[in-house]
Protein backbone atom coordinates (compact mmCIF):
# COMPACT_ATOMS: atom_id res chain seq x y z
CA UNK A 1 0.00 0.00 0.00
CA UNK A 2 1.41 3.43 -1.06
CA UNK A 3 1.32 6.77 1.78
CA UNK A 4 -1.76 7.19 3.82
CA UNK A 5 -2.56 10.58 3.95
CA UNK A 6 -3.52 11.69 7.72
CA UNK A 7 -2.56 14.89 10.01
CA UNK A 8 -0.50 15.80 13.09
CA UNK A 9 -1.62 16.80 16.21
CA UNK A 10 -1.80 20.73 14.70
CA UNK A 11 -3.98 19.71 12.05
CA UNK A 12 -0.94 19.85 9.14
CA UNK A 13 -1.31 17.05 6.31
CA UNK A 14 1.28 14.11 6.53
CA UNK A 15 1.82 11.29 4.85
CA UNK A 16 2.54 8.11 6.34
CA UNK A 17 3.22 4.53 5.66
CA UNK A 18 1.60 1.73 6.77
CA UNK A 19 4.27 0.39 8.97
CA UNK A 20 4.15 3.95 10.62
CA UNK A 21 0.63 4.28 11.31
CA UNK A 22 0.39 1.02 12.80
CA UNK A 23 3.92 2.06 14.94
CA UNK A 24 2.14 5.31 16.39
CA UNK A 25 -1.47 3.59 17.22
CA UNK A 26 0.54 0.67 19.55
CA UNK A 27 3.03 3.75 20.43
CA UNK A 28 -0.36 5.67 21.35
CA UNK A 29 -2.29 3.24 23.41
CA UNK A 30 1.03 1.84 25.50
CA UNK A 31 1.74 5.77 26.66
CA UNK A 32 -1.97 5.85 27.68
CA UNK A 33 -2.03 2.41 29.18
CA UNK A 34 1.10 2.98 30.97
CA UNK A 35 0.59 6.61 32.40
CA UNK A 36 -3.58 5.44 33.63
CA UNK A 37 -2.40 1.91 34.56
CA UNK A 38 -5.24 0.80 32.08
CA UNK A 39 -5.33 -1.78 29.36
CA UNK A 40 -3.82 -1.24 25.83
CA UNK A 41 -6.32 -1.43 22.76
CA UNK A 42 -7.10 -5.03 21.55
CA UNK A 43 -4.87 -6.47 18.06
CA UNK A 44 -8.69 -5.96 17.09
CA UNK A 45 -9.56 -2.36 18.29
CA UNK A 46 -5.81 -1.01 16.65
CA UNK A 47 -6.83 -2.85 13.25
CA UNK A 48 -10.35 -0.93 13.52
CA UNK A 49 -8.19 2.21 13.94
CA UNK A 50 -5.32 1.21 10.95
CA UNK A 51 -8.86 0.46 8.87
CA UNK A 52 -10.07 3.97 9.78
CA UNK A 53 -6.95 5.60 8.80
CA UNK A 54 -6.35 3.50 5.87
CA UNK A 55 -10.31 4.12 4.39
CA UNK A 56 -9.58 6.69 1.33
CA UNK A 57 -12.78 8.89 1.95
CA UNK A 58 -13.09 12.10 3.15
CA UNK A 59 -15.69 11.73 5.86
CA UNK A 60 -16.81 8.93 7.38
CA UNK A 61 -19.17 8.33 10.07
CA UNK A 62 -20.59 5.27 12.63
CA UNK A 63 -22.74 2.58 11.39
CA UNK A 64 -26.60 3.52 12.10
CA UNK A 65 -27.70 2.74 15.48
CA UNK A 66 -24.34 3.80 16.81
CA UNK A 67 -25.22 7.35 17.24
CA UNK A 68 -24.84 9.42 20.40
CA UNK A 69 -26.43 12.65 21.66
CA UNK A 70 -24.20 15.64 21.75
CA UNK A 71 -23.66 18.33 24.57
CA UNK A 72 -22.13 21.53 24.22
CA UNK A 73 -19.49 23.97 25.94
CA UNK A 74 -19.20 27.59 25.02
CA UNK A 75 -21.92 26.92 22.37
CA UNK A 76 -23.82 30.05 22.13
CA UNK A 77 -20.25 31.91 21.86
CA UNK A 78 -18.91 29.94 19.05
CA UNK A 79 -21.23 31.73 16.33
CA UNK A 80 -20.51 35.37 17.88
CA UNK A 81 -16.60 34.48 17.54
CA UNK A 82 -16.82 33.60 14.05
CA UNK A 83 -17.48 37.47 14.00
CA UNK A 84 -21.50 36.45 12.78
CA UNK A 85 -23.97 39.18 13.74
CA UNK A 86 -26.35 37.44 15.66
CA UNK A 87 -27.00 37.41 19.31
CA UNK A 88 -27.22 34.95 22.28
CA UNK A 89 -30.46 33.56 21.59
CA UNK A 90 -29.76 33.13 18.04
CA UNK A 91 -27.15 31.74 18.14
CA UNK A 92 -28.93 28.99 19.97
CA UNK A 93 -31.90 28.50 17.38
CA UNK A 94 -29.24 28.54 15.32
CA UNK A 95 -27.51 25.53 16.91
CA UNK A 96 -31.00 24.04 17.20
CA UNK A 97 -32.55 23.89 14.05
CA UNK A 98 -29.18 24.66 11.83
CA UNK A 99 -26.56 22.75 13.56
CA UNK A 100 -28.63 19.54 14.41
CA UNK A 101 -27.67 19.85 18.58
CA UNK A 102 -29.30 17.25 20.60
CA UNK A 103 -28.76 20.29 23.30
CA UNK A 104 -27.62 23.37 23.42
CA UNK A 105 -25.88 25.71 26.19
CA UNK A 106 -25.75 29.29 27.08
CA UNK A 107 -23.10 31.00 28.73
CA UNK A 108 -21.50 34.42 29.05
CA UNK A 109 -19.12 35.98 27.29
CA UNK A 110 -15.96 35.74 29.87
CA UNK A 111 -17.68 31.95 30.62
CA UNK A 112 -16.59 31.86 34.25
CA UNK A 113 -18.83 31.67 37.38
CA UNK A 114 -17.48 34.39 38.95
CA UNK A 115 -17.97 37.11 36.13
CA UNK A 116 -21.61 36.10 35.93
CA UNK A 117 -22.27 36.50 39.88
CA UNK A 118 -22.44 40.28 39.91
CA UNK A 119 -24.87 40.18 36.05
CA UNK A 120 -26.69 36.97 37.09
CA UNK A 121 -30.25 38.88 36.44
CA UNK A 122 -28.94 39.97 33.07
CA UNK A 123 -28.35 36.18 32.14
CA UNK A 124 -30.95 34.41 34.00
CA UNK A 125 -33.49 36.92 31.08
CA UNK A 126 -31.33 35.49 27.99
CA UNK A 127 -31.52 32.10 29.73
CA UNK A 128 -35.56 32.53 29.81
CA UNK A 129 -35.76 33.80 26.86
CA UNK A 130 -33.90 31.08 25.22
CA UNK A 131 -36.12 28.21 27.06
CA UNK A 132 -38.98 30.71 25.61
CA UNK A 133 -38.04 29.93 21.69
CA UNK A 134 -36.24 26.38 21.78
CA UNK A 135 -36.93 23.24 22.34
CA UNK A 136 -33.83 21.23 22.80
CA UNK A 137 -32.68 20.69 26.44
CA UNK A 138 -30.55 24.25 27.72
CA UNK A 139 -27.42 23.47 29.45
CA UNK A 140 -26.10 27.03 31.28
CA UNK A 141 -22.21 26.53 31.32
CA UNK A 142 -18.97 28.16 33.06
CA UNK A 143 -15.96 27.26 34.59
CA UNK A 144 -15.20 27.14 38.08
CA UNK A 145 -11.78 29.11 36.63
CA UNK A 146 -9.66 29.25 40.35
CA UNK A 147 -7.43 31.43 38.72
CA UNK A 148 -10.07 34.55 38.81
CA UNK A 149 -9.65 34.10 42.82
CA UNK A 150 -5.87 34.98 43.30
CA UNK A 151 -4.42 38.48 43.03
CA UNK A 152 -4.65 40.93 40.88
CA UNK A 153 -8.00 39.02 39.94
CA UNK A 154 -9.15 38.51 43.12
CA UNK A 155 -8.59 38.47 47.00
CA UNK A 156 -6.02 35.92 47.89
CA UNK A 157 -2.47 35.93 47.65
CA UNK A 158 -1.34 34.14 44.28
CA UNK A 159 0.45 30.85 45.24
CA UNK A 160 2.09 31.15 41.41
CA UNK A 161 3.98 34.11 43.20
CA UNK A 162 4.15 31.75 46.54
CA UNK A 163 5.67 28.86 45.45
CA UNK A 164 8.88 30.15 43.95
CA UNK A 165 9.48 32.20 47.30
CA UNK A 166 9.27 28.54 48.84
CA UNK A 167 6.24 29.47 50.75
CA UNK A 168 4.21 26.16 50.37
CA UNK A 169 2.00 26.18 53.07
CA UNK A 170 0.85 30.18 52.23
CA UNK A 171 0.15 28.74 48.67
CA UNK A 172 -1.79 25.89 49.70
CA UNK A 173 -3.58 27.77 52.14
CA UNK A 174 -4.64 30.99 49.65
CA UNK A 175 -5.99 27.85 47.55
CA UNK A 176 -8.43 26.43 50.10
CA UNK A 177 -9.60 30.01 50.56
CA UNK A 178 -9.66 30.02 46.46
CA UNK A 179 -11.82 26.64 46.65
CA UNK A 180 -14.51 28.23 49.15
CA UNK A 181 -15.49 31.41 47.50
CA UNK A 182 -15.62 29.89 44.19
CA UNK A 183 -17.81 27.16 45.10
CA UNK A 184 -19.83 29.82 46.96
CA UNK A 185 -20.36 31.65 43.28
CA UNK A 186 -20.84 28.30 41.46
CA UNK A 187 -23.83 27.47 43.86
CA UNK A 188 -25.08 31.02 43.50
CA UNK A 189 -25.29 30.99 40.02
CA UNK A 190 -26.03 27.76 38.72
CA UNK A 191 -29.21 27.93 42.12
CA UNK A 192 -30.30 31.15 39.78
CA UNK A 193 -30.00 29.58 36.30
CA UNK A 194 -31.55 26.34 37.32
CA UNK A 195 -34.57 28.36 39.45
CA UNK A 196 -34.89 30.25 36.17
CA UNK A 197 -35.70 26.96 34.38
CA UNK A 198 -32.30 25.57 32.66
CA UNK A 199 -32.43 22.10 32.19
CA UNK A 200 -29.10 21.85 33.08
CA UNK A 201 -25.63 22.94 34.05
CA UNK A 202 -22.69 22.58 32.46
CA UNK A 203 -19.53 22.79 35.13
CA UNK A 204 -16.81 23.23 32.24
CA UNK A 205 -12.96 23.09 32.21
CA UNK A 206 -13.46 21.69 35.62
CA UNK A 207 -9.64 21.17 36.78
CA UNK A 208 -7.91 24.05 35.11
CA UNK A 209 -6.31 25.30 37.45
CA UNK A 210 -5.71 21.61 39.15
CA UNK A 211 -6.90 20.04 42.08
CA UNK A 212 -8.02 22.74 44.03
CA UNK A 213 -10.55 23.85 40.63
CA UNK A 214 -11.37 20.46 40.85
CA UNK A 215 -12.06 20.07 44.55
CA UNK A 216 -14.27 23.31 44.16
CA UNK A 217 -16.25 21.85 41.04
CA UNK A 218 -16.73 18.49 43.09
CA UNK A 219 -18.02 20.52 46.50
CA UNK A 220 -20.45 22.90 44.82
CA UNK A 221 -22.19 19.74 42.47
CA UNK A 222 -22.61 18.31 46.30
CA UNK A 223 -24.43 21.45 47.65
CA UNK A 224 -26.80 21.63 44.54
CA UNK A 225 -27.17 18.61 44.42
CA UNK A 226 -28.60 18.34 48.02
CA UNK A 227 -30.41 21.58 46.87
CA UNK A 228 -31.88 20.67 43.99
CA UNK A 229 -32.31 16.74 43.96
CA UNK A 230 -33.51 16.50 40.47
CA UNK A 231 -30.64 19.01 38.80
CA UNK A 232 -28.79 17.74 36.05
CA UNK A 233 -25.33 18.54 36.52
CA UNK A 234 -22.44 18.38 33.90
CA UNK A 235 -19.00 17.88 34.61
CA UNK A 236 -16.27 19.07 32.10
CA UNK A 237 -12.45 18.11 32.44
CA UNK A 238 -10.22 20.58 31.75
CA UNK A 239 -7.30 17.73 30.80
CA UNK A 240 -6.20 13.94 31.49
CA UNK A 241 -4.83 14.37 34.19
CA UNK A 242 -5.68 16.53 37.55
CA UNK A 243 -2.87 18.74 38.15
CA UNK A 244 -1.53 18.66 42.37
CA UNK A 245 -0.85 22.55 42.20
CA UNK A 246 -1.71 22.02 46.57
CA UNK A 247 -1.26 18.28 46.09
CA UNK A 248 -2.75 17.29 49.54
CA UNK A 249 -6.03 17.94 48.71
CA UNK A 250 -8.64 15.04 49.04
CA UNK A 251 -12.40 13.87 48.27
CA UNK A 252 -13.88 11.45 50.76
CA UNK A 253 -10.55 10.18 51.32
CA UNK A 254 -9.25 10.29 47.93
CA UNK A 255 -6.18 12.41 46.80
CA UNK A 256 -7.13 14.42 43.75
CA UNK A 257 -3.45 15.08 42.13
CA UNK A 258 -2.63 12.75 39.30
CA UNK A 259 -6.40 11.63 38.74
CA UNK A 260 -6.81 10.26 34.83
CA UNK A 261 -10.54 9.90 34.13
CA UNK A 262 -11.34 6.28 34.68
CA UNK A 263 -10.70 7.72 38.73
CA UNK A 264 -12.44 11.16 37.62
CA UNK A 265 -15.44 9.46 37.13
CA UNK A 266 -15.76 7.72 40.50
CA UNK A 267 -15.60 11.43 42.00
CA UNK A 268 -17.90 12.59 39.74
CA UNK A 269 -20.58 10.00 41.03
CA UNK A 270 -19.85 10.59 44.32
CA UNK A 271 -20.55 14.17 43.93
CA UNK A 272 -23.85 13.73 42.08
CA UNK A 273 -23.09 14.90 38.44
CA UNK A 274 -25.43 13.10 36.22
CA UNK A 275 -22.97 13.30 33.17
CA UNK A 276 -19.20 13.24 33.17
CA UNK A 277 -17.28 14.69 30.08
CA UNK A 278 -13.65 13.13 30.33
CA UNK A 279 -10.69 14.99 28.61
CA UNK A 280 -7.87 13.30 26.70
CA UNK A 281 -5.45 16.27 25.52
CA UNK A 282 -3.51 16.44 22.20
CA UNK A 283 0.23 16.28 21.48
CA UNK A 284 0.60 18.39 18.68
CA UNK A 285 3.92 16.85 17.73
CA UNK A 286 2.98 13.56 17.49
CA UNK A 287 0.78 12.43 14.42
CA UNK A 288 -3.89 12.01 14.94
CA UNK A 289 -3.39 8.13 14.86
CA UNK A 290 -0.52 8.26 18.01
CA UNK A 291 -3.05 10.71 19.23
CA UNK A 292 -6.64 9.08 18.50
CA UNK A 293 -5.20 5.67 19.67
CA UNK A 294 -3.99 7.24 23.39
CA UNK A 295 -7.30 9.35 23.42
CA UNK A 296 -9.27 6.11 23.28
CA UNK A 297 -7.36 4.19 25.71
CA UNK A 298 -8.02 6.65 28.31
CA UNK A 299 -11.82 7.22 27.59
CA UNK A 300 -12.37 3.50 27.29
CA UNK A 301 -11.16 2.92 30.31
CA UNK A 302 -13.31 5.21 31.67
CA UNK A 303 -16.78 4.72 30.08
CA UNK A 304 -16.13 0.78 31.15
CA UNK A 305 -16.32 1.93 35.49
CA UNK A 306 -18.45 4.80 35.02
CA UNK A 307 -22.24 4.15 36.20
CA UNK A 308 -23.29 7.68 34.59
CA UNK A 309 -23.38 8.60 30.93
CA UNK A 310 -20.08 9.54 29.54
CA UNK A 311 -19.72 12.43 26.85
CA UNK A 312 -16.11 12.66 25.81
CA UNK A 313 -14.88 15.69 25.23
CA UNK A 314 -13.91 16.17 21.90
CA UNK A 315 -13.35 19.72 20.63
CA UNK A 316 -10.65 21.75 19.62
CA UNK A 317 -6.99 19.86 20.92
CA UNK A 318 -8.99 17.20 22.62
CA UNK A 319 -10.18 13.69 21.85
CA UNK A 320 -7.83 13.16 19.41
CA UNK A 321 -9.14 16.31 17.30
CA UNK A 322 -6.16 18.52 16.16
CA UNK A 323 -5.63 21.59 17.74
CA UNK A 324 -6.45 24.04 15.20
CA UNK A 325 -9.10 26.71 15.25
CA UNK A 326 -10.52 24.58 11.57
CA UNK A 327 -10.18 21.23 12.29
CA UNK A 328 -10.17 19.27 9.02
CA UNK A 329 -13.36 17.29 8.86
CA UNK A 330 -11.36 14.06 7.85
CA UNK A 331 -9.58 13.64 11.36
CA UNK A 332 -12.80 14.92 13.14
CA UNK A 333 -14.89 12.60 11.56
CA UNK A 334 -12.27 9.49 12.48
CA UNK A 335 -12.31 10.34 15.64
CA UNK A 336 -15.80 10.94 16.52
CA UNK A 337 -16.57 7.30 14.69
CA UNK A 338 -13.51 5.76 16.60
CA UNK A 339 -14.44 7.17 20.09
CA UNK A 340 -17.86 6.43 19.77
CA UNK A 341 -17.92 2.94 18.18
CA UNK A 342 -14.81 1.79 20.11
CA UNK A 343 -15.57 3.25 23.70
CA UNK A 344 -18.89 2.46 23.41
CA UNK A 345 -20.03 6.44 24.22
CA UNK A 346 -23.24 8.04 25.35
CA UNK A 347 -22.50 11.20 23.73
CA UNK A 348 -19.65 14.01 23.26
CA UNK B 1 -13.18 25.71 20.27
CA UNK B 2 -13.03 25.11 16.62
CA UNK B 3 -15.33 26.93 13.58
CA UNK B 4 -18.92 25.38 13.22
CA UNK B 5 -18.28 23.54 10.57
CA UNK B 6 -15.16 21.86 11.87
CA UNK B 7 -16.46 20.71 15.31
CA UNK B 8 -20.24 20.94 15.90
CA UNK B 9 -21.32 20.19 11.82
CA UNK B 10 -19.09 17.13 12.01
CA UNK B 11 -19.60 15.65 15.21
CA UNK B 12 -23.28 16.13 14.21
CA UNK B 13 -23.32 13.93 10.98
CA UNK B 14 -20.33 11.69 11.99
CA UNK B 15 -22.36 10.54 15.29
CA UNK B 16 -24.57 12.47 16.19
CA UNK B 17 -28.78 11.39 16.90
CA UNK B 18 -30.27 14.72 14.69
CA UNK B 19 -31.36 16.75 17.47
CA UNK B 20 -34.07 17.48 16.58
CA UNK B 21 -34.37 16.75 12.92
CA UNK B 22 -35.06 13.31 14.30
CA UNK B 23 -35.14 12.49 18.45
CA UNK B 24 -31.86 13.20 19.42
CA UNK B 25 -33.41 16.11 21.71
CA UNK B 26 -35.66 13.46 23.57
CA UNK B 27 -32.75 10.48 24.32
CA UNK B 28 -30.86 13.67 25.87
CA UNK B 29 -33.61 14.55 27.92
CA UNK B 30 -33.63 10.89 29.60
CA UNK B 31 -29.61 10.99 29.65
CA UNK B 32 -30.34 14.41 31.80
CA UNK B 33 -33.03 13.70 34.04
CA UNK B 34 -32.75 9.44 34.32
CA UNK B 35 -28.96 9.65 34.03
CA UNK B 36 -29.72 7.25 31.58
CA UNK B 37 -26.98 5.59 29.39
CA UNK B 38 -27.51 5.62 25.67
CA UNK B 39 -28.99 2.16 24.90
CA UNK B 40 -31.56 2.73 27.85
CA UNK B 41 -32.41 6.29 26.82
CA UNK B 42 -33.19 4.99 22.87
CA UNK B 43 -35.29 2.48 23.98
CA UNK B 44 -37.52 4.66 26.46
CA UNK B 45 -37.79 7.05 24.03
CA UNK B 46 -38.89 4.43 21.09
CA UNK B 47 -40.95 2.95 23.36
CA UNK B 48 -42.58 6.19 24.70
CA UNK B 49 -42.69 6.93 20.63
CA UNK B 50 -43.85 3.49 19.80
CA UNK B 51 -41.42 3.21 17.05
CA UNK B 52 -38.28 1.00 16.44
CA UNK B 53 -35.19 2.57 18.20
CA UNK B 54 -33.46 2.57 14.53
CA UNK B 55 -36.40 5.17 13.63
CA UNK B 56 -35.26 7.58 16.40
CA UNK B 57 -32.31 8.89 14.30
CA UNK B 58 -34.65 9.15 10.64
CA UNK B 59 -35.47 12.57 9.83
CA UNK B 60 -38.13 11.71 7.40
CA UNK B 61 -40.17 9.15 9.83
CA UNK B 62 -39.46 11.42 12.71
CA UNK B 63 -40.81 14.27 10.98
CA UNK B 64 -43.80 13.02 10.91
CA UNK B 65 -44.14 11.40 14.22
CA UNK B 66 -43.04 15.45 15.79
CA UNK B 67 -45.59 16.69 13.41
CA UNK B 68 -48.39 14.59 14.75
CA UNK B 69 -47.20 14.77 18.09
CA UNK B 70 -46.59 18.17 17.99
CA UNK B 71 -43.57 17.86 19.91
CA UNK B 72 -41.54 20.60 17.77
CA UNK B 73 -40.35 20.92 14.18
CA UNK B 74 -37.67 22.05 11.97
CA UNK B 75 -39.99 23.61 10.05
CA UNK B 76 -43.11 24.38 12.06
CA UNK B 77 -46.70 24.59 10.17
CA UNK B 78 -49.29 27.50 11.24
CA UNK B 79 -50.60 26.41 14.62
CA UNK B 80 -48.18 23.82 15.46
CA UNK B 81 -46.90 23.52 18.99
CA UNK B 82 -43.99 25.56 19.04
CA UNK B 83 -41.10 26.66 22.40
CA UNK B 84 -42.78 26.27 25.76
CA UNK B 85 -45.82 24.80 24.51
CA UNK B 86 -43.82 21.73 22.25
CA UNK B 87 -41.99 21.34 26.13
CA UNK B 88 -44.89 20.83 27.54
CA UNK B 89 -46.43 18.02 25.40
CA UNK B 90 -42.24 16.12 25.70
CA UNK B 91 -42.66 16.35 29.04
CA UNK B 92 -46.42 14.58 29.05
CA UNK B 93 -45.13 12.23 26.46
CA UNK B 94 -41.75 11.36 27.88
CA UNK B 95 -43.20 11.18 31.70
CA UNK B 96 -40.53 13.67 32.70
CA UNK B 97 -40.10 17.03 34.41
CA UNK B 98 -38.97 19.78 32.39
CA UNK B 99 -37.75 22.57 34.82
CA UNK B 100 -39.01 25.57 32.78
CA UNK B 101 -42.41 23.84 32.38
CA UNK B 102 -42.71 22.97 36.08
CA UNK B 103 -41.65 26.74 36.44
CA UNK B 104 -44.77 27.67 34.77
CA UNK B 105 -46.78 25.60 36.60
CA UNK B 106 -45.71 26.23 40.21
CA UNK B 107 -46.93 29.94 38.90
CA UNK B 108 -50.10 28.35 38.29
CA UNK B 109 -50.20 29.00 34.49
CA UNK B 110 -50.62 26.10 33.75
Amino acid sequence: MGKIMTRMGDGFPVEMSESEIRSDLEAGTEDAADRGKIAPLSKEELQYLYDLFASPYRFVGVEPGNEIVLSYDGGALKITRAAVNVDRVQSMQIHEKILGADTIELGHVDYSFKPVKPIVGTEQTALEQTLAATHVPLFYGAMPNLGLYSQPDGPHPNPSELLPLGKIDAARESYEMSVEDAVKDIVFVASAMYESGADGINMDTTGAAGDPDFLAGLKAAEILKEKYPDICIELGMAAEFVLGLHGELEYHGNRLAGLYPHDQVKMAEKAGFTIFGPVVNIKTSRSIPWNLARAITFIKACCEVANIPIHANMGMGVGGVPMNPHPPIDVVSRASKAMVEICRLDGL
Amino acid sequence: MGDPLGMAISHAIASGMGGMRAAGDLVARMQMTRGMKIDQAKAYVADKLRVSVADLTDPVIMTEIREDLEIGSIYPLPGCAKGLEAKFRIAELLDIDINCIRRLKNKGWL
